[in-house]
């Protein structure tokens, strides 16, 4: 297994409060790897940190292979880095930024004119490819930063909270691409509050916390880990009384809402058998049952508390 | 040079060319530009009645020339930290010293074709020039001088451009007075010119004056081999004083 970036003890500090503190986590190759966390947690400092843009205090940090301290300029011809602030050039136009950052990444004249109106169609600019970025929209200006980071084809994108405050034509544009770029075998490092994004794009989910490393791993297997108890929403057809619902050994905790039915077990198979049992002797009927799983919201205010309550 | 040289200062180039669009390309920095060699040149003309006009000519190149080529390199870098850039600059692949050479270039050309101004009103005047090329390569050399200083006054890490704007003035206006502009270095006394050699404006005066009035209070070749120096000195200052400061303006 390759790693496209390794972090090990990063430290940062800023006049004595502490940003990222003993960060260790590895982004595989070929993964959208998503870092979650709370405003003020670290995400930014560690994005600055891995773009070699500002140095850490301390700790070791391999971006692609290369020491990103000691071989800045190597590693960053391979990176792309769309950062949490927007920062096009607003008296130059669209083109003109793009080129310009072709210019900085050593790609030839001929292949970046090429390469940048492919990506100003592909991020519907193209029309507005000569007008200066001042006019531009947030969506449009967020789309062209993007198109910049992508004009020497990196093989390693890093993007610091790309979606946020874009409409949903934008937001589901620019989650396409980073499809589309795992499709192509690139490595995307993706920072975000949006945890249904998040959960849809990323193969692994770092999460953040008061600088330090709060949980790290699938989607899937953050939910499970707090998955404690099974729960299953179910409705009757008939009004049911609580406490017969109490009187069945394999409900923990039964909580109403409307017509629907919360319960919590260990077993849902045999929470299904024994409350088929009883409705056929109440001559009630179950009209839908659905487990629930946990959603990472939920994960995300359960490890984030989980973190702060210790200091 | 090795080709990762060769490529860093291609950078230099495109950094260069990003600036002169953005920042000097611009009708009122143009215009700014023009006027303030005309203005010094009226007050100058006004104060002194009976000095030579090639004198005035030879101190208002010089005069042009420092307040030009230090009047936009220093509030690049506050400016590109305010508005964001900087950051983005910061991720490319180029070193800090290819990034200051940039913005010293973009500042030598608005330098050396502002300083052509009062080239021009001396030609007008009447003014003869009796080494035209030594004046070109003067020109050309104090150029990247002056910006490899107006770079240096850049390295404070406040992004508040009046800020740098306060400091430059302070190191600028002290300059004018001691480097030979309105008194000939043969007229000072020997403290003035002890002071005097310590400003690189008093090898370009003498430049200029070894071109226009074919006399120069140094070896002419001393004054290019000092400024050389200088021009080392200031832009390698810039480059380690800057290496320590962009991180403070992210
Ligand atoms: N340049 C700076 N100077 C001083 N403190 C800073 C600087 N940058 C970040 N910090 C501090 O470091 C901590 C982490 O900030 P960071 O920007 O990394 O958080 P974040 O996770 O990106 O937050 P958000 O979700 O709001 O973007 C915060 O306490 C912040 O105040
Ligand atoms: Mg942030």
């Amino acid at each position: 297994m390759t790693f496209a970036v390794e972090v090990r003890n990063l430290v940062k500090s800023y006049n004595g409060i502490t940003a990222v503190n003993g960060v260790n986590f590895k982004v595989k190759e070929g993964e959208i790897f998503g870092f979650l966390g709370p405003n003020g947690a670290g995400k930014t400092t560690t994005v600055r940190i891995l773009t070699g843009i500002i140095k850490p205090d301390s700790g070791e940090i391999r971006v692609l292979g290369y020491d990103i301290e000691k071989e800045p300029i190597k590693a960053k011809e391979h990176l792309g880095v769309v950062p949490e602030t927007s920062n096009t050039y607003v008296d130059l136009s669209a083109r003109q930024n793009i080129l310009l950052m072709a210019g900085l990444y050593g790609v030839s004249k001929k292949d970046a004119g090429e390469r940048a109106d492919e990506l100003l169609r592909k991020f519907n600019l193209y029309k507005r490819r000569d007008d200066k970025v001042k006019g531009f929209s947030k969506g449009m200006k967020q789309r062209l930063i993007l198109a910049m980071a992508l004009i020497h084809d990196p093989q390693l994108l890093f993007l610091d909270e790309p979606t946020s405050g874009l409409d949903v034509q934008s937001s589901y544009l620019i989650r396409e691409m980073l499809l589309k770029l795992l499709d192509e075998g690139k490595t995307i490092f993706l920072t975000t509050h949006n945890l249904e994004e998040a959960n849809k794009l990323c193969g692994r989910v770092a999460i953040i916390s008061h600088g330090k490393i709060a949980a790290i791993d699938t989607p899937d297997n953050l939910k499970k880990m707090i998955k404690k108890l099974n729960l299953v929403e179910l409705t009757f057809e008939k009004p049911v009384p609580l406490e017969e619902l109490y009187k069945l050994d394999e409900i923990h905790n039964v909580e109403i809402k409307g017509d629907k039915f919360y319960l919590n077990t260990d077993d849902v198979n045999n929470l299904m058998l024994a409350l088929t049992e009883y409705v056929s002797l109440k001559n009630n009927k179950i009209i839908s049952f659905n487990t629930l799983e946990p959603t990472l919201e939920e994960v995300f205010l359960d490890v984030t508390k989980e973190v702060s309550s210790d200091d | 040079m090795t080709n990762v040289h060769l490529e860093q200062l291609k950078r230099s180039l495109v950094i260069m060319k990003k600036d002169v669009l953005i920042y000097y390309l611009k009708g009122p920095v143009i215009i700014f530009g023009i006027l303030i060699p005309l203005f010094l040149f009226l007050a100058f003309l006004s104060g002194s009645k009976n000095l030579p006009i090639d004198f005035l000519v030879a101190g208002l190149i010089g005069m042009t020339m420092l307040f030009t080529a230090t009047s936009v390199s220093p509030v690049i870098t506050p400016w590109e930290s305010q508005m964001n850039t900087l950051e983005r600059l910061m991720s490319c692949p180029i070193s800090i010293s290819t990034l200051i050479l940039g913005d010293m270039l973009a500042s030598v050309i608005f330098g050396t074709l502002i300083s052509l101004v009062p080239v021009l009103i001396g030609f007008i005047l009447g003014v003869s020039i009796f080494h035209p090329i030594i004046l070109v390569l003067g020109i050309i050399l104090a150029s990247l001088c002056f910006s490899a200083l107006g770079l240096l006054l850049a390295t404070p890490p406040t992004n508040v451009p009046s800020n740098v704007m306060m400091v430059s003035s302070l190191v600028k206006f002290p300059l004018v007075f001691i480097s030979g502009i309105f008194i000939p270095l043969e007229n000072m006394p020997f403290w003035g010119k002890v002071i005097a050699s310590f400003s690189p404006l008093t090898y370009f005066m003498d430049i200029t004056r070894y071109s226009l009035q074919n006399s120069s209070y140094y070896h002419i070749i001393l004054d290019f081999g000092v400024m050389i120096i200088f021009t080392i000195i200031l832009y390698s200052l810039a480059v380690f004083l800057h290496k320590r400061t962009l991180q403070m303006r992210i």
